[in-house]
């Protein structure tokens, strides 16, 4: 008699095993697929900001709910809450920066606008010709590539199984659900939670569903161990560059520049033309830059749809198929949006509502 | 200066250098790119301008003899230069070069890459003593600046370096306290048959060895240095014997010296193909996780060619021939007809091949090598991370190096993971009882070397940013 999990649930990143795990204490039996390592997709690739300024308006509810959740996870996962400043250089960037971070902290983001007296003195290593600033004590970081890591031993300790380096070529309904065919044999579920992030659409396409899931290729950058230059969280009115130092002493770069390639090609590419402007307005951005030496490069790909709100709910026309992903500010609201994911899939009323995959993406609402 | 060029060759040693020369020979533009200044690569490095009255070895010859080649040739070569980022574009690669403190760019229509091999060193307690240095760093402070290692050298390793290591010093009148090898003389028999092949290159390694007998050092057969001790210096060496599959036996004996080269073979480095968008292969014979690559250093990329021991480990002599038939390659790729030309060279390739594996395969580390590492002994020098801490990693589910990499940074520091991953890629083999051929090394990243945010920046202007379209609100 082959064994019949409750749930399979492939993706093994922060929202797959989040939502793992929260099935798990509600009684049921997961098992956990992933094509890769666990938390090696954007989970682990991305830069780890856990900002409220950057993240959308609507979303702020979770997004704060999110940082409780890291801070929970502490020092496993690297967190540290340093509080942080967007800055605007421009007169054009500190309108948009006034703008958006009122609507902001509007939403329940605890943000002020700070003084260059504030600045200074919490930064003594930033430029001069900072124009406007906004500051979130709320802000920190975690570090993303302790990811897998932690959520291996979550899983193990949950008693859940997980497999690695193991993707499902085939779902099949069953009598009981799904027969998921992958290079370690079949895997019987009777429920399936698709949380494979840029890799939604190929894994959804083997259900016979076409999610309109798109990939950008964020690029992050890491210097060599630096005496101390930066204490907060650094983040541009623009986006283009997040920055912070981590307690090793290294400093992490990023700000969306995009890098070349495809999720299905296996991974992504660094564009010189990109992270070389990336660099620069970071150098800019904290002079004392320049000698550091840049040691590695790389790219993650964060998943979307055309409205750039989460897909979180049932997957439309397969019954007893869910999926989650493509949420913007996955890294911060990932353990957070798992959770309610793990609720609804056990007929629980989620703490805050879910994101229905089967509306229309026709309007881009922007 | 550097801008356009038909054909770009990275790594001017042996194999790049003959691809280079040989490309220039069909009238095409030839851009010959290396860190090093002078052009000759490990093998035949150039004489610092201190010594270059000192007396020449047939390594001194060839390179003297390489480097005039390429100054009478119309290949431009680029030394000093540092490749760190290989892009394709539509018209063929991008070369992004760090020269002079600043980032250029490179366009080529087709890219040779040549970058050689590192030396592998199984990790033993108290390897990251000051005065431990690698067989092939060492033979670098021989050929460059005529130093010796120490007053006193202990040299270990497999295949022929250790000798050639150990005849150089006792030639520049070092003494050398022993010779260790975790080859037999069996071994060495066993390799005869390929080394007729190269009648030249055999005597010249069998003098070796008789001048080594003839001056008394002695040569321990099939053992391995075990731990090295000493707190600011290397002071004395412990060394046991080897059982067949190399793992260490019987009661320590022990040596002094005030140095020890060691080594354990030669890897392949992989690092830019693979940023090329090669994949790697792994072949025992050749040294261990090469390029997929095809005939005549050939890929499966349009206008992307291999040579020399960046495809695998085969040896300086087969990697002139397999540059020209690298070049050649190149040639045909961008119009012209040379197949016959590689027709002739192919079995000359061949037969430095079968003697460069030969010599490859005394490298080639069997299990035991891996009990070198005791648990405290350090295998990730750049966070200082032991056998223990890798272990315990492994043990709680890090089933690959990418793992272990992002749980641990072994191989997160600014050596890239070249010291570090090979043991790591062996334990998770041991581990999860599979092979190293089953354990990919990670992914790899640009940069190729660390480059300073001031050299990729350049003349940065905020107000030529380009602002996207602000992210959704």
């Amino acid at each position: 008699m082959t064994k019949i999990y409750d749930i399979a649930i492939v993706g093994g990143g922060i929202m797959g095993c989040a939502s793992a795990l929260r099935m798990a204490e509600g009684g049921m039996q997961p098992i956990v697929l992933d094509q890769g390592d666990l938390g090696q997709g954007a989970s682990g690739a991305n830069a780890g900001t856990l900002s409220l300024q950057i993240k959308r308006v609507r979303l702020m509810p979770y997004a704060l709910k999110g940082h409780h959740e890291w801070e929970a996870m502490g020092e496993a996962v690297g967190f540290h809450k340093t509080g942080g400043f967007t800055l605007a250089f421009t007169e054009r960037e500190a309108a948009l920066l006034h703008e958006r971070q009122t609507l902001k902290a509007e939403a329940g983001a605890p943000i002020t606008f700070a003084s260059d007296r504030q600045i200074r003195e919490a930064e003594p290593g930033l430029t001069r010709k900072v124009l406007a600033a906004s500051y979130c004590p709320e802000d920190g970081y975690a570090n993303s590539s302790l990811t897998g890591q932690y959520f291996r031993r979550r899983l193990r300790d949950a008693g859940i199984p997980y497999r690695e380096r193991c993707p499902v070529s085939a779902a099949d309904p069953a009598k009981e659900g799904f027969n998921l065919t992958t290079p370690d044999g079949s895997v019987h579920a009777r429920r399936l939670l698709l949380a494979a992030g840029a890799w939604l659409r190929p894994v959804a396409a083997l259900l016979g569903v076409e999610l309109p899931v798109q990939a950008r290729i964020n690029t992050v950058s890491v210097t060599e161990r630096l005496p101390p230059l930066v204490s907060t969280v650094i983040g541009h009115a623009t986006g283009l560059l997040t920055m912070k130092q981590k307690s090793n002493g290294t400093v992490l770069i990023g700000g969306g520049w995009q890098g070349r390639g495809t999720p299905q090609e296996g991974r992504g590419h660094v564009m010189a033309e990109s992270v070389q402007p990336n660099l620069a307005l970071a150098q800019y951005a904290l002079p004392a830059l320049a000698n550091a030496r840049i040691l590695r490069s790389w790219t993650g790909f964060e998943a979307n749809v055309p409205d750039f709100y989460p897909l979180a709910g049932a997957l439309p026309g397969v019954e007893n198929a869910f999926v989650l992903g493509c949420v913007r500010g996955g890294f911060t609201i990932g353990p957070y949006i798992g959770k309610l994911m793990g609720d609804f899939i056990m007929g629980r009323e989620p703490q805050l509502p879910l994101f229905d995959p089967a509306r229309s993406f026709d309007e881009e609402t922007t | 200066m550097m801008q356009n060029t038909d054909i770009a060759v990275i790594g001017a040693g042996p194999a790049g250098a003959n691809a280079a020369l040989t490309a220039a020979r069909h009238s095409l533009s030839v851009t010959l790119l290396d860190e090093q200044p002078t052009a000759g690569g490990q093998v035949w490095r150039a004489k610092s301008t201190a010594i270059l009255d000192a007396p020449n070895t047939p390594e001194t010859v060839a390179g003297s003899r390489l480097r005039q080649e390429i100054d009478d040739s119309l290949v431009t070569h680029i030394g000093a230069a540092r490749i760190w980022q290989i892009e394709r574009s539509e018209k063929g690669w991008n070369l992004y070069v760090l020269r002079q403190g600043r980032s250029e760019v490179l366009h080529a229509r087709a890219l040779i890459i040549a970058t050689g091999a590192r030396e592998f060193v199984q990790p033993a307690p108290g390897w990251t003593t000051p005065g431990v240095l690698g067989l092939a760093g060492a033979t670098a402070l021989f050929k460059q600046e005529m130093t010796l290692p120490g007053k006193r050298t202990i040299v270990s390793g497999t295949g022929p370096l250790v000798f050639f290591v150990a005849s150089e010093i006792r030639r520049l009148g070092g003494e050398v306290a022993a010779i260790i090898t975790p080859n037999s003389r069996g071994d060495w028999l066993r390799c005869l048959p390929a080394m007729v092949s190269r009648p030249d290159l055999l005597l010249r390694g069998a003098r070796w060895i008789a001048d080594l007998i003839l001056g008394g050092i002695p040569i321990w057969w099939r053992h391995a240095v075990t731990r090295v001790e000493g707190q600011t210096q290397v002071a004395s060496i412990e060394f046991r014997k080897l059982t067949a599959d190399w793992s260490p036996t019987g009661p320590a004996r022990r040596v002094e010296g005030d140095s020890l080269c060691l080594g354990n073979g030669l890897l392949p480095a992989t690092e830019a193909a693979q940023l090329a968008g090669l994949w790697l292969e792994y072949s025992l014979q050749l040294g261990g996780w090469v390029p997929c690559q095809v005939a005549d250093g050939g890929t499966d990329i349009g206008g992307l060619f291999l040579c020399g021991d960046g495809t695998g480990i085969r040896g300086a002599a087969a990697a002139e021939i397999h540059g020209r038939l690298a070049g050649l390659s190149a040639v045909q790729h961008l119009g012209a007809d040379t197949r016959a030309e590689r027709d002739r060279l192919r079995a000359a390739f061949h037969r430095a091949a079968r003697f460069g594996m030969a010599m490859t395969s005394l490298g080639i580390p069997r299990p035991g090598l891996l009990r070198l590492t005791t648990d405290e002994t350090i295998v990730c020098r750049c966070e200082s991370l032991s056998r223990t801490d890798i272990a315990a990693e492994i043990s709680s589910g890090a089933g690959s190096t990418n793992a272990v990499k992002s749980g641990l940074r072994a191989g997160m520091g600014p050596c890239g993971g070249k010291f570090c991953q090979t043991t790591v890629a062996r334990m998770i083999a041991e581990t999860e009882g599979c092979t190293e051929a089953d354990v990919p090394p990670p992914t790899p990243r640009p940069p190729l070397r660390p480059v300073p945010v001031a050299a990729l920046a350049g003349d940065f202007r905020y107000s030529e940013l380009p602002i996207p379209k602000p992210a959704p609100l």
